[in-house]
């Protein structure tokens, strides 16, 4: 049973990890992340990378959504961007990866300032139609530009790191696993500081922020443009990932999923941003599992995609209804549980 | 430019003339007073009678239709919000406007964002300056905020849970985090019992003589008005009907016939308008 | 450059508002909801799939007369807002109007995946009812179906407008969306209004949808595109405004068909799109829109 968790500095009170014993689960986690790739066998190491971009992608989404209160739709479409941006610059340049990510992130974000400039003067709600709008937008640019490929899209060679060639998902895996811990860290820190306290007074009462030193339109801007820096290199790791990028890559259901990953894990948690999309990605795994057993299989197999979508829109009314915390919520009580057992409150 | 110095004579906040009307409603008409340094001033008059509309105007969430705004001897008139804040106009609302999704202390550290410098790369990394920042603000709010306030037992409780009294007083720890030269507190005692209004009575005091801090507040409750206040601005209708020392506005016949009524809106209302071209003449 | 064809030009002009016509029926359809409950209902498009699809199932695969279908289709999606405000809308009374807006946004990800499961996803030709003999205004050709559908709009719009200014019921709707609780004191029996709405709501979209889906067909996804026009109408005229969705819905008509005409299909959304930002920058809350004036 943990009792009380005593401070000497406030330093030391504002750390992201405050505890031993969350030291030592911390450590375990990270020993469990190395140890993963070598034990897993190439079905898991590909649900592994998949998992870790979307937990990338959610937790911009989060960012947004959660903490700052602004819905959007266009998650997808900015990681379009991203990924767009990547298998371009591989094509024409030979830039190095790192810069390729980064510039991936700044053009989503670049494109996120554009969309939410007109958006944001007013009320939140514009956004989500504006995004959505602007999905549709990005999807006929990808496809009806040659220099994007067309409705082909854009095939891309493995990435190359100091001349060894990410073909594989064990190899990806050690990139795109540090990439999303770091984008995670930063999102945390974000909110031990004052821009991460304003976005969440957007959130709450965003009139009263105003009068209180916080330039609205300013902060909404900025919160818009890093989920998409966000989304944008999630894009990039995406296109990196898959090695082809085509226009029906990142349709809208696609928004969808990360706005259900966000509700579900926990809106405004980082953890929950971490649960929402493990638990989503998983979801269509398991429905693939549990088709394959059921007789008939072969004709199911096509009602899968819609089955996903009554799938992903019942979560997301379900949870907001009933559990509009999250998972995140379902942990916390667990924990609380543990941390007071054997007593009950 | 050489440094401003402000003369003592020179009110630190000056109102003059401001007009306030929403589609056909009028909300304030010619209200116009001067807010001297170091006073504590009070704004009172009956419900519906402007004084949330006239702080909301001062805190720059209305833009009037005519009329102006000194600060400091700077015309703030045509100002935006936040950047009054920064210069030193500290608010807090008469229904509780704290953030639920933050604890106390992280409500309070939000008083101080317009004068903190933090960027978004500083704050993503949290190594240098956003870490130094956030531990200088941290010591400051425990040391002077926190401890001046006495609520060190909730600083980590969810603002949710607390009881309205304690919320009333983190409202006024995150004004003072503002490092405000005006305080506007927009009913500070509203729904407290005895001795949670002597107690904010004693904090609104000792913010004054303390931080040197201006008071500006709406209220009700005549004791505190009458006890704190060094001048008293009395608004019916949208308009100032008397101003001055507590006393002088006790003993005004236009005062007690607004709180208590003639009966008659109609002629009361032509006295104001008669009163208030009496005072523009001169 | 030849000379300007004016002709042609008033023909796709007319074209265009009377499609107008259309969107301003389903942005009615939007606004009903919005001006009872203040909810924001994105998935109005999945509405007129849903009358569109039960229309085609009432006439088409149970071969009911027309007389019959359409009317049944109406009420059955009628039924469906019923059911869909009590599970969904009703118990997030309380919460912040987002709340709600991202159940819209599930909604219609239910709605579509249910669509392709009871029916499929293919494009799917409705059972013609209308009229065909071609409608001439002077020189200029008009679709009869374009035509009647356009009529068919105006006529509920304008009983719309009537209802809401002089029937009381209309007056109780407005009253709900400003003050709940001052609507519950009044002795108005909120819940019953917000299901009243919702059905109205559901009711309208089916008509719409049948409409539309007459003209163009229908299909899982075809009317959530038409849904993203119908927002950018409801945004343009003003979210709470019947007025400004019958000028809004005329006006995008109108931009679309000429964007179509005179550059080309896909770039009709695009139209729509610059439309919306333009709307945004000049005069957010819309042509029609009240302002809300917040309170601190």
């Amino acid at each position: 049973m943990r009792i009380g968790t005593f401070k000497q500095s406030y330093v030391a009170d504002a750390a992201l990890f405050d505890s031993r014993t969350q030291h030592v689960w911390l450590a375990i986690a990270g020993l469990l992340l190395i140890l993963f790739p070598f034990t897993a066998n190439e079905y898991w190491l590909y649900l592994g990378c998949l998992v870790a971009i979307n937990i990338a992608s959610t937790t911009g989404l989060n960012i947004l959504t959660g903490y700052t209160g602004l819905i959007s739709l266009g998650q997808a479409a900015f990681m379009g961007l991203g990924a767009y941006t990547v298998a371009l610059l591989q094509l024409h340049f030979n830039l190095p990866l790192v810069l390729n990510l980064l510039a991936a992130g700044a053009v989503a974000m670049a494109g996120g300032i554009l969309v939410g400039i007109p958006s944001l003067r007013v009320k939140g709600l514009y956004l989500a139609i504006v995004t959505l709008a602007a999905s549709f937008i990005a999807q006929f640019i990808f496809a009806n530009f040659e220099f994007t490929g067309g409705t082909a899209g854009i095939t891309m060679q493995p990435a190359q790191v100091l001349g060894v060639p990410l073909d594989t998902s064990f190899r990806l895996y050690w990139l795109i696993v540090p990439v999303t811990l770091l984008m995670l860290l930063g999102a945390a820190n974000l909110f031990r500081t004052r821009i991460g306290r304003a976005f969440i007074a957007i959130r709450d009462r965003d009139i009263s922020a105003e009068v209180l030193g916080i330039p609205l339109l300013r902060y909404k801007l900025l919160s818009f443009g890093l989920s998409s820096f966000y989304a944008g290199v999630a894009g990039g790791l995406f296109a990196y990932f898959y090695r082809v990028v085509t226009p029906e890559s990142f349709p809208l259901t696609m928004s969808i999923f990360f706005l259900a990953a966000v509700i579900v894990g926990g809106m405004g948690s980082i953890l929950g941003g971490i649960l929402g999309a493990a638990f989503m990605t998983m979801v269509p795994e398991v429905l693939r599992l549990v088709f394959g057993l059921l007789p008939g299989a072969a004709d199911l197999i096509s009602l899968i995609s819609p089955i996903r979508l009554v799938l992903f829109g019942t979560l997301i009314v379900g949870f907001l209804i009933f559990e509009p915390l999250g998972l995140a919520e379902l942990w916390r009580r667990t924990r609380r549980f543990f941390h007071l057992w054997p007593f009950r409150n | 430019m050489t440094a401003n110095r402000t003369e003592p004579t020179t009110p630190l906040l000056q109102i003059r003339g401001i007009n306030l009307s929403f589609g056909g409603i009028r909300a304030l008409t010619d209200v116009g007073f001067d807010v001297q340094a170091g006073s504590i001033t009070a704004v009172i008059g009956p419900n519906g009678a402007g004084k949330t509309s006239l702080f909301n105007t001062l805190s720059g969430f209305y833009r009037p239709d005519s009329g102006s705004v000194q600060f400091k001897g700077q015309d703030i008139t045509r100002t935006p919000a936040p950047r009054r804040a920064r210069m030193g106009l500290g608010r807090s609302f008469q229904n509780i406007a704290l953030f639920r999704g933050l604890t106390v202390l992280d409500n309070i550290k939000l008083g101080r964002h317009a004068h903190l410098k933090t960027h978004v790369l500083d704050a993503l990394l949290y190594l240098g300056r956003a870490r130094r920042e956030e531990a200088a603000l941290r010591r400051d709010i425990e040391e002077n905020i926190i401890d001046f306030l006495e609520i060190d037992h909730i600083r980590h409780a969810p603002v949710s849970a607390l009881p309205y009294g304690l919320q009333k007083r983190v409202e006024m720890a995150r004004a003072l985090a503002m490092q405000p030269s005006v305080l506007m507190l927009d009913e500070p005692v509203a729904g407290m019992n005895r001795e949670e209004t002597e107690d904010m009575a004693r904090f609104i005091l000792d913010v004054r003589s303390e931080w040197g801090v201006t008071v500006l507040m709406v209220e009700h409750d005549m004791g505190m008005v009458m006890d704190l206040s060094d001048h008293v601005v009395v608004l019916n209708f949208g308009q100032v009907i008397a101003q001055g020392t507590p006393q002088s506005v006790q003993n005004d016949p236009e005062v007690s016939r607004a709180y208590l009524g003639s009966g008659d809106v109609r002629e009361l209302r032509a006295r104001l308008q008669a009163a208030a071209t009496v005072r523009r003449a001169a | 450059m030849m000379a300007m064809d004016w002709g042609y030009l008033f023909e796709v002009s007319l074209t265009g508002i009377a499609s107008g016509g259309l969107y301003a029926l389903a942005a009615l359809a939007f606004v009903l909801v919005f001006k009872a409950t203040r909810v924001v209902n994105l998935a109005i498009g999945e509405f007129l799939m849903a009358g569109a699809f039960l229309f085609m199932t009432f006439a088409a695969m149970w071969s009911m007369p027309l007389w019959v279908a359409i009317p049944a289709a109406v009420l059955a999606c009628g039924l469906l807002g019923a059911v869909i405000e009590r599970s969904m809308i009703r118990p997030l009374i309380g919460e912040p109007e987002f709340s709600a807006f991202m159940v819209t946004i599930g909604l219609s990800s239910i709605l579509v995946g249910l669509a392709e499961l009871i029916w499929d996803p293919e494009q799917h030709r409705l059972p013609d009812f209308m009229p065909t003999q071609p409608i001439m205004v002077g020189e200029a050709f008009l679709s009869p179906k374009v035509f009647w559908g356009a009529m068919t709009a105006v006529v509920f719009i304008a009983a719309a407008l009537l209802l809401f200014r002089f029937w009381r019921g209309g007056v109780a709707l407005r009253a709900t969306a400003s003050d709940q609780g001052a609507a519950y004191a009044m002795g108005i029996n909120v819940p019953r209004v917000f299901s009243l709405a919702w059905v109205g709501s559901a009711m309208l979209a089916a008509v719409s949808g049948i409409i539309v889906g007459s003209i163009g067909g229908v299909s899982s996804t075809s009317m959530g595109v038409f849904g993203i026009s119908v927002l950018v109408v409801v945004i343009v005229g003003g979210l709470d405004s019947v007025l400004g969705a019958l000028v809004a819905g005329l006006l995008i008509g109108l931009i679309e068909a000429l964007a179509s005409t005179y550059l080309g299909g896909e770039y009709k959304l695009v139209a729509t799109f610059l439309v919306l930002v333009v709307i945004l920058l000049v005069r957010p809350y819309g042509l029609f829109g009240t302002r809300e004036i917040e309170r601190l």
